[in-house]
C-alpha cells in the first residue's frame, strides 16, 4: 500500500479561514444582509452535527443563513410507527432489533426503553446484520428489525433481507419506515413562507445514490444543489460552491446545477449495486414525514416479492390514535421556517433528557445538535455573545 | 444516522473484509462493493462498505485548501507590507 489520505487535513484552521474569507466575499456579492440573508439547507443529520459541533454557523457572515432540514430519519419517524414498534417489543415471542437512536424516542406513552426495563426483549445493534444473526440464534422467536432510514441505510438493509432469503432464516423481518430524499428536496423547494436559495446535499445518501439525482430539482426549482462532504473544510467548500451559483443566479449570468464537493466519494451515478438491490427488495409509496404530511414517492416498503419478510405482513400490530406532544415546532424547524431557538420550549420544557418533540429526542436532531453545541446562539446574533 | 467512517481494506474473504479504521480493526460486510480489494479505502456504514474513497480525488480537494490557505496568507504578508511602509 502507498501513499494514502491525511484525514486530518480536512481540519486546516488557516484553509477555513481563507474559506471563510470567500464565503464573506460571495456573500456581499450575492446581496445577502441580515435582514434578508441568503439561506441554505442541509438535510442530513450527520451535516446538522457537523456544522453545530464545529461552530460553523458562528463563522458565517449575518448575510447568511444555515437551515436544517428533515435530514434526521428518526426525527421523521411519525409517531404512529413509533408506537407500532413499542406494541411489537411488548409482544409474546418478539425479539425487537434496532439501532440505538430508536430506544428513548417516546411514544405516545412508553418508549422501547421503559419497555425494555419491564422485560421486552429489544436489542440494540450495530448492523442489520447483528440482527439477523440473533434471528439465526433464536428460532422459535420472530426478529423484528425497525429499518429506520435514508437510502445510505436502506440498501444495506435490503442486502440483509436478500441474505435472509437466501439462507432461509424466515423469522427474520423488518417494519419499514424507510424515507427517500429527492422527492423530499423538490417538496422542500416549494415550501412557502420562507425563501431558500440553495440546498447542501446529504453527502452519504448521495453515495448511494449519486449526484445526477438532484438534477430534476436543480433544473425544475431553479435551486442549486451542492453534495458536500462531512468535515468542516468540506461543508465550508460546500457553501462557497453554493454561494458562486447564487450569485451567477442574481447577476443573469448562470442558473442553477449540481455541483459535487465530496468528489473522493460521489460519482454522478452513485452505487448501482446497492440502487440494483433497493430496486429489487422494497417498492416506492407515499411516506408520512412526522411534522411535515405525506410526501409522494418518499417511502419504500417491501416489494410483493420479498414481503414474507415484511413484519406487518407477520404480526397484528395495532395501537391507538396516537397522542402527541403539543406545542412542539419541530415540523417548522424541519421546513426551514425557524430555528431551534425559536421554539418556546427549547432548552426549557425540552431537553435532550426530557424531550417533547422528535428533533431533541434523536443525537442527529437539529434540537439536540443545538441544545449540545450552540446554546449561545440566536437569530440576528450570530456571534453568540448574546446572554441566555 | 448516515454516519459513515473511513477505513482501509485489510484483507478480502469473500464478501467480508477486515478494515482498519486508524489502528482498530474491524470485519465489515461488501456485498455493496463486490470488486473490492485489500488496499481500497472505503467508507463503512452499520457494518457494510458502501463505497470506495477516491484517494486521488481526495489529494486534489486537499491541494485546493492547501492553495487557498496559502493565497490567504499571502494577501496577509502583502497587507502588513503594505501598512507597515
Amino acid at each position: 500500500m502507498t501513499g494514502g489520505i491525511d484525514f486530518a487535513a480536512f481540519r486546516s484552521e488557516p484553509a477555513a479561514n481563507a474559506l471563510v474569507g470567500r464565503i464573506n466575499r460571495l456573500t456581499e456579492r450575492a446581496g445577502g444582509t441580515s435582514e434578508r440573508p441568503i439561506a441554505l439547507m442541509e438535510v442530513c443529520g450527520t451535516h446538522t452535527v457537523a456544522i453545530s459541533r464545529f461552530g460553523l454557523r458562528a463563522m458565517l457572515p449575518p448575510g447568511l443563513r444555515l437551515l436544517s432540514g428533515p435530514g434526521c430519519p428518526v426525527c421523521v419517524t411519525p409517531l404512529i410507527e413509533i408506537d407500532r414498534s413499542i406494541a411489537a417489543a411488548t409482544m409474546p415471542d418478539v425479539i425487537v432489533a434496532t439501532f440505538g437512536d430508536m430506544m428513548r424516542v417516546p411514544g405516545s406513552h412508553r418508549s422501547l426503553e421503559s419497555v425494555r426495563a419491564d422485560g421486552a426483549d429489544v436489542r440494540i445493534v450495530y448492523s442489520p446484520m447483528d440482527a439477523l444473526e440473533v434471528a439465526r440464534k433464536n428460532p422459535a422467536k420472530l426478529v423484528v428489525f425497525l429499518g429506520v432510514g435514508f437510502e445510505t441505510t436502506s440498501p444495506i438493509i435490503a442486502a440483509t433481507i436478500v441474505a435472509a432469503a437466501r439462507e432461509g432464516i424466515s423469522n427474520f423481518t423488518v417494519l419499514p419506515f424507510f424515507k427517500t430524499v429527492p422527492a423530499a428536496l423538490d417538496m422542500l423547494a416549494a415550501v412557502p413562507g420562507r425563501p431558500l436559495d440553495g440546498f447542501i446535499c446529504p453527502g452519504h445518501v448521495s453515495v448511494i445514490i449519486g449526484s445526477d439525482a438532484y438534477l430534476p430539482v436543480a433544473r425544475d426549482r431553479n435551486i442549486p444543489c451542492v453534495v458536500t462532504g462531512f468535515e468542516p473544510l468540506d461543508i465550508l467548500a460546500g457553501v462557497v460552491m453554493l454561494l458562486e451559483q447564487v450569485v451567477a443566479i442574481r447577476e443573469a449570468t448562470g442558473s442553477a446545477g449540481v455541483a459535487v464537493q465530496y468528489s473522493r466519494a460521489v460519482t454522478p451515478e452513485g452505487n448501482t449495486t446497492a440502487q440494483g438491490l433497493m430496486d429489487d427488495v422494497f417498492a416506492v409509496y407515499d411516506a408520512e414525514w412526522r411534522g411535515i404530511g405525506v410526501v409522494p414517492a418518499t417511502g419504500q416498503t417491501l416489494s410483493k416479492k420479498y414481503e414474507m419478510f415484511d413484519a406487518t405482513k407477520r404480526l397484528e400490530i395495532d395501537v391507538p390514535t396516537p397522542v402527541g406532544e403539543s406545542g412542539c415546532i419541530c415540523g417548522e424547524i424541519m421546513l426551514g421556517r425557524n430555528l431551534p431557538p425559536d421554539c418556546p420550549h427549547f432548552g426549557a420544557a425540552c431537553t435532550p433528557r426530557s424531550p417533547v418533540g422528535p428533533c431533541m429526542v434523536s443525537t442527529e436532531g437539529s434540537c439536540a445538535a443545538f441544545y449540545k453545541y450552540e446554546q449561545g446562539w440566536r437569530s440576528g446574533d450570530p456571534d453568540g455573545t448574546e446572554e441566555k | 444516522m448516515c454516519l459513515a467512517v473511513p477505513g482501509r481494506i485489510l484483507e478480502v474473504e469473500g464478501t467480508k473484509g477486515r478494515v482498519d479504521f486508524n489502528g482498530i480493526s474491524r470485519e465489515a460486510d461488501l456485498t455493496l462493493l463486490p470488486d473490492a480489494e485489500a488496499g481500497d479505502y472505503v467508507l463503512v456504514h452499520a457494518g457494510f462498505a458502501i463505497q470506495r474513497l477516491d484517494e486521488a480525488e481526495a489529494r486534489e480537494t486537499l491541494k485546493l485548501f492547501g492553495e487557498l490557505a496559502e493565497a490567504l496568507e499571502q494577501e496577509d504578508a502583502d497587507r502588513s507590507d503594505r501598512e507597515s511602509s
